[in-house]
């Protein structure tokens, strides 16, 4: 019987595809985001949105995570964006390697930012680097205000949180949503998260959020 | 269940161990922190269902959570997280920084030769 150090991560496999990707990126200069969040939230919404309105000043790339169908990819191809769908048939997160797959079909030389939308999921896609240059976690009004303090992992690892459907908050409150508790809790978790409360319906907040965003291409 | 991705990649890893050394792996310990959310239930059971027919069949799967630290901004004191109610046991304060959470580590494989003598 013999005991033997390995010291060896678990996830190194996935960090050395997640290496890959980051040098592939920086060799385009194309920085990089993975928006993470429940299903449901408005991720796709938000990047139709968030395309149309910055046509012409940001091109965007977009990576689409989810179990099955390719539905988002064509809303996306629909705001005239490049979009690669990949379908992880029950996978709960994307990993390394399949963005790294999905890389290969943008067109990054024509691209100032690529945006990851992950499989709607707080837990999981916390864990898997993917390369990304930040995670951007959204959250949506109707989930409820205690959702930070609940799924604490990637409020804590997110550069940006988007609190989504503002607009729900607005003419006599249709869901009860405390904005106030859940920005402390997140700025409990991360100091340093920039909060952004938006609504892509209505279009309230997003130029904040277009700011930081077009802010990321000078680095 | 990002587990079984873990699982997977654990059985990777402690097979390629094994046979690098050309022995039987018996017993692995992991390490892992907080944020990463590992529940241990899913893991070890999606850790045996991903071993059979591979080295790591039957390989006693032990896991070690790492405590999630902060420092407290108002004194200094660098203390574990419980996040339902995260306060300085020291001082009190609210105001605290999280510290990098501990990565999922393989940290220790115990292993046996192989029967046949080839090790």
């Amino acid at each position: 019987m013999e005991k033997v150090d390995i010291g060896k991560k678990v996830l190194s496999a996935n960090e050395a595809y997640a290496l890959k990707n980051s040098q592939l990126l920086a060799q385009h200069g194309t920085p990089c985001f993975n928006l993470i969040s429940s299903p449901g939230s408005g991720k796709t919404t938000l990047l139709v949105r968030t395309i149309t309105d910055l046509t012409g000043t940001l091109r965007i790339g977009v990576i689409e995570g989810d179990i099955q169908t390719d539905i988002d990819a064509q809303r996306i191809r629909a705001a005239k964006a490049p979009a690669v769908q990949i379908n992880t048939e029950g996978g709960c997160h994307l990993s390394a390697a399949q963005v790294s797959r999905a890389l290969k079909e943008l067109p990054l030389d024509r691209l100032d930012m690529v945006l990851i939308e992950n499989v709607g999921n707080l837990v999981c896609p916390a864990a898997f680097e993917l390369g990304e240059h930040g995670k951007i976690v959204v959250l949506s009004v109707p989930e409820g205000d205690d959702k930070p303090a609940k799924y604490p992992g990637i409020f804590a690892k997110s550069r940006v949180l988007l609190i989504n459907k503002i607009d729900l908050l607005q003419g006599g409150a249709q869901v009860d949503f405390d904005l106030q508790r859940a920005k402390v809790d997140a700025r409990r978790l991360n100091k340093s998260i920039e909060i952004f409360p938006v609504s892509a319906k209505t279009g309230e907040g997003m130029q904040d959020w277009y700011a930081w965003l077009t802010g990321q291409i000078r680095r | 269940m990002h587990e079984t991705a873990v699982a997977q990649s654990l059985v990777e890893i402690v097979s390629q161990e094994a046979h690098n050394r050309h022995a039987r792996p018996i017993r692995a310990k992991m390490s892992c922190g907080q944020l990463n959310a590992i529940n241990d239930e899913s893991l070890s059971f999606a850790f045996e269902a991903i071993a059979e027919g591979t080295p790591c069949e039957g390989v006693k799967l032990q896991i070690v959570h790492k405590p999630l630290e902060a420092k407290c901004g108002t004194c200094g004191h660098v203390f574990a997280v419980d996040f339902s109610n995260v306060k300085c046991p020291d001082c009190g304060g609210g105001d605290f920084e999280l510290l990098p959470d501990a990565p999922l580590l393989v940290e220790e494989i115990e292993f046996e030769g192989w029967d046949d003598g080839e090790g």
